[in-house]
């Protein structure tokens, strides 16, 4: 009952002109960001946080969930009309969704994707109020000895789930953890790693500098390097009554539906996981569970469905750490995450009680992004396949400038422009040997947290490091730790094993 | 490929070292009763980079990844062109930025992208080169009141402060 009432006083939040306008622009955003190959919801987010810094913070972050609501929509459109996926979130809607636009189907894909994000969405935003308010409270009762364990439970899911190289992965977290180091020592005040003496280090590095630099900068250099070939767009005509009578044709789907939005909901609430794998996992079980599996990848509506029921639900659900324990679900929730942080917010359980206004604010948004989204999404689809026209040699520049001067404006610094500069690069090329960055995003953003609670664990316990292992919730969280970090060691003596006989 | 992989790992471990030394101009030790001291929480994970790069080195030189059983060349010829071309705008117009300002680094990111390596008319060329630098002014200067770097321009600008603000 007090989750309605909340709830309620949400939705005014949420429709209050200015939150209400953001909501709609973000939406629309969103769907461009997300449809444009080669940008997703993280690089939206990323690159546009920094003009989000004059609006209210509930404006600001309803504007940017809603970017990445309308980025999980859009990526379905070229992933459809291009075959080339619009985000990584939308790789698998390419694997039916393009043969089914070479048919000639490529309305009944586009509707089938927008009536899936949007069911996805709508069961994962119902599932996380109804969760929200108890993990929230639940969470209250964590000291700092808790809050640190739950995040190193969070790099530990990067080691054991992510399905990256694992040196590289614990290298990845590691560098983000130092660069968030940089700057004054949280006790002693005292200056570090000040590099050359440049009194640009003194104010730490943002992790938006990280973040803009591998998601704005990188992403441009690392797409120009994979799509130096032309890509064919998918020719069609779209009218009012197809739509309406693909959107009818969905009702056989709803199982498909159903399940996948579950999944995607409970893989995006992983920290390491989030709405790419969950996509990709939902396809599979689709396929495994579905009577005719032969016809996934030759054009199958349910292989357009699941995905993208899922990366909605997903993305969903990666914000319900993210509100509830202070701990991102994904790359795009720990920029959101670092968002607050720079807004004034501390992140976590006392957020619901301290800015209720703002946590019930962006849950009601979201129920109302998801509407809109599908709204914009169905009206606009010629428009937006119009727009997937736009020339790579205009879209890089806006995207370099868009970066540098948004790199500039949260701090003034001509420094922290050249920073994502060599951050960009650097990322590019270390993708290129397939190191992940998402962890070093998620490390840079929690790192600061990370060594607060630690060394106020330490101070609590005069220093007494088995704190982490007598306090029994600690102890929980030390222990799912051990056994992610344990789980590829595991499984790679098991393969050792069976490749000796 | 291979040899990349090899040279990051020896980069990351050089790194490591110096972010080690770095970190230890502060205390690393562990102050009895308070915990860590202000520069161990960078110097012990420094460390553990350092173990992690000699990690990766050894997985490479025994071929355990992809990348490193892969011995073709990191990038060919026209993926070097393309990416040097583009590092190398930017670092243009960060110079520019730095000396002459953004309202001259903007323009010239768009007639080069736009114009010598996208081919589009003079015409596309001249209207993002003219609208993007306005908005820009607009958005950011007029409607946050963050002022941009304009380097030896700033004088140009005078009316335009006087008028706004």
């Amino acid at each position: 009952m007090d989750t309605l009432v909340h709830l309620a006083g949400g939705f005014a939040t949420a429709f209050e002109p200015l939150n209400f306008g953001l909501l709609v622009l973000g939406c629309t955003v969103g769907l461009f960001v997300g449809a444009l190959p080669g940008l997703g919801s993280v690089n939206g987010v990323a690159i546009l946080l920094p003009i989000t810094f004059f609006v209210p913070p509930t404006g600001a972050i309803i504007f940017l969930a809603a970017i990445y609501y309308g980025a999980m929509f859009g990526g379905a459109i070229s992933s459809i009309m291009l075959g080339i996926p619009g985000a990584s979130t939308a790789v698998a809607t390419t694997f039916d969704g393009r043969p089914m636009a070479m048919k000639g189907e490529a309305h009944r894909a586009l509707v089938a994707a927008a009536v899936a994000s949007f069911v996805g969405g709508t069961i994962a935003v119902i599932l996380f109020t109804l969760f929200a308010p108890p993990l929230a409270e639940f969470a209250l009762r964590f000291g700092p000895a808790e809050n640190f364990a739950l995040m190193v439970v969070a790099f530990a899911t990067f080691v054991g789930l992510s399905g990256d190289d694992i040196p590289k992965t614990i290298l990845s977290i590691l560098f983000g953890l130092i660069l968030s180091a940089v700057g004054l020592d949280i006790i002693s005040g005292q200056p570090r790693l000040i590099f050359f003496d440049l009194p640009g280090f003194y104010k730490g590095i943002s992790f938006i500098v990280l973040a803009i630099g591998i998601y704005g900068i990188g992403e441009i250099l690392w797409t120009l390097d994979s799509s130096k070939g032309r890509v064919e767009i998918a020719q069609h005509k779209i009218g009012f009554r197809n739509i309406v009578q693909a959107i009818i044709e969905l009702r056989k789907t709803w199982r498909t539906m159903g399940l996948c939005s579950l999944l995607g909901y409970f893989v995006g609430i992983l920290p390491a996981a989030g709405a790419t794998p969950g996509s990709l996992m939902a396809y599979g079980m689709a396929k495994s569970m579905s009577k005719n599996s032969k016809n996934y990848g030759k054009g199958e509506i349910n292989g357009v469905v699941a995905p993208e029921a899922a990366n909605n639900a997903a993305s969903t659900g990666s914000m319900l750490p993210m509100l509830t324990l202070g701990i991102p679900g994904s790359p795009t929730t720990a920029i959101l995450l670092g968002g607050m942080i720079i807004w004034g917010l501390e992140p976590g359980p006392m957020l619901f009680i301290t800015h209720e206004g703002f946590v019930w604010g962006l849950i009601a948004s979201l129920y109302t992004a998801n509407l809109f989204t599908l709204l914009i999404n169905l009206a606009f689809i010629p428009l937006f396949i119009w727009v997937l026209r736009t020339p790579f040699a205009i879209l890089a520049p806006v995207i370099f400038v868009l970066s540098l001067v948004g790199g500039y404006a949260p701090g003034s610094s001509l420094h922290d422009v050249w920073l994502i500069l060599i951050f960009g690069i650097a990322g590019y090329l270390l993708r290129k040997l397939n190191y992940p960055m998402a962890p070093a995003v998620l490390a840079i953003v929690l790192g600061p947290l990370a060594e607060k609670y630690f060394r106020q664990a330490m101070i609590i316990s005069h220093g007494d490091v088995m704190t982490f292992v007598e306090r029994p919730l600690s102890a929980v969280f030390v222990a799912m730790a051990a056994v992610l970090v344990c789980m590829p060691i595991y499984s790679a003596l098991k393969r050792r094993r069976a490749a000796a006989g | 490929m291979r040899r990349a992989e090899l040279f990051t790992a020896v980069v990351f471990a050089l790194l490591s070292g110096y972010l080690m030394w770095k970190s230890a101009e502060l205390p690393v030790g562990w102050i009895p009763d308070k915990g860590p001291a202000g520069g161990a929480f960078p110097f012990w994970l420094s460390a553990a980079m350092l173990a992690c790069s000699a990690w990766i080195f050894v997985r490479a030189l025994r071929g355990a990844t992809p990348e490193s059983r892969t011995h073709g060349p990191f990038m060919d010829g026209p993926t070097v062109k393309l990416l040097a071309m583009a590092g190398g705008s930017l670092l243009v117009a960060l110079i520019l930025i730095t000396w002459l300002g953004f309202y001259v680094a903007i323009p010239f990111l768009f007639v080069f992208w736009v114009r010598l390596v996208g081919r589009r008319s003079w015409m596309t060329t001249g209207i993002l080169a003219v609208t993007v630098p306005v908005l820009t002014f607009f958005f950011f200067e007029i409607g946050m009141r963050i002022l941009l770097p304009k380097g030896i321009t700033e004088p140009l600008f005078y009316p335009l402060y006087q008028t706004f603000f």
